[in-house]
């Protein structure tokens, strides 16, 4: 039982090494553009106001950061060879962490309380699976059944008896400092109230950046840039990695492998564990049971969906942000997007018919496609269970249907034993 | 060879002894360290059992069983079936409507929402196989998704087809007839509640599991494939035949993890339906290392310390969820400890063929004499 699994089904890479162009600043800011064209488009046509409301985009943000940091962590555990699907486990002993030290000495030290015990519970990890090489995926079960244990447990003992607190749940806790630039935010608040086309969507996406911004969103991004210039910038980075990708080799080059990988993933728990400590402090401003919500596996998915890469774990991360912002916000707002994905899929499948000669894909797409516009002209929303779903749904589709585009790190789950290479 | 067979038996039966060992420990030195009463809670918890817990953790092992059980099949091929709280989620649902349109009478009805059950299982299960045949898709992240995913489906389809009592606001399928509800036997003397009828399911899976994998060809392909990929495709086996047949009976299996708890207590299916079975399943088939006996004893003691810490609360002030914590620590010590075991064995058998191998050098040499 390795977590390498079975060869089975595995793409191998293509022979030929297609040049892909990378996108530059400029093809991002013309996707970005097109984008936000689209979803004002949307806006108008469906009347869904809240689609891109500054109200939701806020929200977007507050749920996006737990599931970034939780990625981020998972990404930096990857990056060198260890899977963690422990990580929702961390971020829950996070979460207890963030309640424990957040209300007793304020609540900074609930946020380093929270990596604290984050970073115990990739201790774990780390021990089990690079020093005893325990497969991985086998060590991250273990570590979500006991991080729910221990949190459950300490927080009946600790939380229980303070005023205000109870057996699953601690007292309120101090705020977090959060920015508002004041000026700024009044002025496009009243642009965005306009409903122009464009102009005004744009003004809420700039609200919603420079309003209530708490300061571990701002940590939390600066993390991400952190992350990307010590993993990709930097030697240590680099052996990192290469921990990750042929640990043999870098063996032979005399990289101290077991100790990157024991590095990797104590920084992996504790980015989870912040990540709860987000959700505890600035999302609800007290720990409860079961405050996580399987939040450690959508970082995980969104790590995935980025293709174990900052930036698109980043997109990852505000898409699930916000299609759970949305949702919260009611199905009207997620109903007005089957009509966008009914035009697209429409438009994939004529372009798969017409210029790729694809008949078989391209009559699917169209089928699902006009199926979904049935779908959004019979009803008036779309139920919350099922919204819900969406960061789930979009993973499977981009693994089943981009898999070929997606490259984890070469040595990825498997174990790695000191002098393998010989 | 047969002292050595001696060996690994004993150290089989010792790892799983000092994972308990380890166990008790670290716990105490948890609960010494937060400040709780260390002898009240082993007293609670290492008491023994009244009649009525008995009869609770028999029937919650059942359920473990089936889900091991379940786990075990992708193991053996090494396969990660993740998804089981997904398939038997899907799958008790289906078949809690279908049993409670009531179509067939009593034991008929029983029996043909048992298959309706093993189908939704399999059937869910089939997404992440196929996925992983066909898209290369691994099969650990797939079935995580589709937990998450079963989840909203089937509370969305609950709601949908939901039978509202009047006067409670809980929401669940209709239930089933009474003729076909089963009301267990009296297996444990001096006990008021009984033991689930469907053990006899969790008895015919645990034997067709020892039967099919150990003594038939298809058995014999599957541990191959699991044991070496590369010598399986060698010899023929279609793997990715394999995979699609194993993914699905995993999941079939699966679907039966509920029925011993929809016909034998709760008649119907919603919201208050006992979820993570299928992470225990993973945890129990480790401890019991994927053999149909090992994992009755292990789904035995895991059923024993839940069972056992519900009166932690009121004998020791001491919150239930500490169990989780001990069975946490027990896993990771069995595991670990197998696999120090699998080492030490490994750096044996080397020494040993490599000292035959020098023997054997040493004494053609002597034969063969120098070279002329």
């Amino acid at each position: 039982m390795s977590a390498a699994g079975l060869e089975v089904g595995r793409q191998t890479v293509a022979d030929r090494p297609k040049a892909r162009r990378r996108y530059g600043l400029r093809e991002w800011a013309i996707i970005a553009t097109g984008g936000l064209a689209v979803v004002s488009l949307l806006r108008i046509v469906t009347g869904a106001e809240d689609i891109d409301s500054s109200g939701a985009l806020i929200a977007a943000i507050g749920l996006a950061v737990p599931i970034g940091l939780a990625g981020l962590g998972g990404l930096w555990s990857e990056r060198a060879g260890v899977v963690n699907i422990g990580l929702e486990g961390m971020m829950i002993l996070g979460t207890w962490g963030a309640g424990f030290f957040g209300y007793h000495y304020g609540p900074w030290a609930g946020v380093v309380g929270a990596t604290f015990m984050g970073m115990l519970g990739g201790l774990i990890h780390a021990i089990a699976t690079v020093t005893f090489g325990v497969d991985h995926i086998v060590s991250g079960v273990a570590i979500n059944i006991i991080g729910l244990g221990v949190a459950k447990y300490l927080a009946a003992r600790f939380f229980a008896d303070l005023p205000g607190g109870g057996p699953t749940q601690s007292p309120p806790i101090k705020d977090l400092p959060d920015f508002t630039l004041p000026g700024l935010s009044s002025w496009l608040g009243t642009i965005e109230s306009k409903g122009w086309f464009f102009i005004s969507d744009l003004a809420s996406v700039l609200r919603a950046l420079c309003t209530n911004v708490s300061a571990l969103t701002i940590i939390a991004v600066l993390l991400f840039v952190a992350t990307y210039f010590i993993l990709w910038r930097t030697p240590f980075g680099l052996r990192l990695r290469s921990t990750g990708e042929s640990p043999v080799a870098s063996e032979s080059l005399g990289v101290r492998v077991l100790r990157f990988k024991f590095v990797a993933v104590l920084i992996s728990g504790g980015l989870a564990g912040m990540g709860g400590s987000f959700l505890a402090l600035v999302a609800a401003n007290i720990y409860r049971d079961g405050q996580t919500g399987g939040r450690g596996y959508i970082g995980l998915a969104a790590m995935i969906f980025g293709n174990w890469r900052p930036g698109g774990l980043m997109t990852g991360a505000a898409l699930f942000g916000y299609t759970d912002a949305v949702q919260l916000r009611g199905g009207e707002t997620v109903h007005a997007f089957l009509l966008l994905f009914a035009v697209i899929l429409l438009a994939i499948g004529v372009w798969q018919i017409v210029r790729n000669q694809r008949l078989v894909q391209g009559i699917v797409a169209v089928v699902v496609g006009v199926l979904v516009g049935v779908w959004y002209l019979a009803t008036d929303s779309v139920p919350p269970e099922l919204t819900g779903t969406t960061p789930y749904v979009t993973t499977l589709l981009v693994l089943a249907f981009a898999s070929q585009r997606l490259r984890m790190p070469a040595a990825d789950g498997q174990i790695y034993r000191k002098g393998e290479g010989g | 060879m047969r002292t050595l067979n001696l060996r690994r038996i004993l150290l089989s039966v010792a790892a799983p002894v000092l994972a308990l060992v380890v166990a008790f420990v670290v716990t105490s030195l948890v609960l010494v360290a937060v400040g709780d009463p260390v002898a009240e809670v082993w007293k609670t918890i290492l008491a023994v059992p009244k009649p009525r817990q008995v009869v609770n953790i028999v029937n919650a092992a059942t359920v473990f069983y089936i889900s091991a059980i379940a786990v075990s099949v992708g193991f053996r091929m090494n396969l990660f079936n993740i998804g089981v709280d997904g398939q038997y989620r899907v799958a008790v649902f289906a078949a809690a409507l279908f049993a409670g349109q009531g179509y067939l009478p009593g034991w008929l009805n029983i029996i043909a929402s048992i298959l309706v059950a093993m189908a939704a299982g399999g059937a869910w299960a089939s997404i992440a196989a196929f996925l992983k045949v066909k898209r290369g898709v691994s099969e650990v992240i797939s079935t995580i998704m589709l937990n998450a995913i079963a989840t909203g489906v089937v509370s969305w389809l609950l709601v949908k087809v939901a039978a509202r009592e009047a006067g409670s606001n809980t929401i669940a399928t209709k239930t089933i007839p009474e003729s076909s509800q089963l009301e267990g036997f009296q297996l444990v003397p001096g006990a008021t509640n009984r033991v689930y009828t469907l053990i006899l399911l969790a008895i015919v899976v645990g034997v067709l599991y020892w039967f099919v994998l150990g003594k038939t060809r298809f058995g014999f392909d599957l541990r191959a494939t699991g044991h070496s990929e590369s010598a399986a495709v060698a010899s023929g086996v279609n793997v990715p035949r394999m995979v699609v047949i194993a993914m699905i009976a995993s999941g079939a299996i699966a679907g039966l993890v509920g029925m011993p708890l929809l016909f034998g207590q709760d008649h119907n299916y919603g919201t208050t339906f006992q979820a993570g079975l299928g992470f225990a399943g993973i945890a129990i088939a480790l401890l019991g290392r994927n053999n149909a006996i090992g994992i009755v004893f292990a789904s035995l003691l895991w059923a024993f310390l839940d069972v056992q810490s519900n009166a932690l609360q009121i004998q020791a002030g001491v919150a239930q969820e500490l169990v989780n914590i001990i069975q946490g620590v027990i896993l990771f010590a069995v595991v670990i400890a197998y696999e120090l075991i699998r080492r030490a064995d490994k750096r044996l058998e080397q020494t040993r063929v490599a000292r035959e191998l020098a023997a054997q050098r040493n004494s053609g040499a002597a034969t063969e004499g120098a070279p002329a």
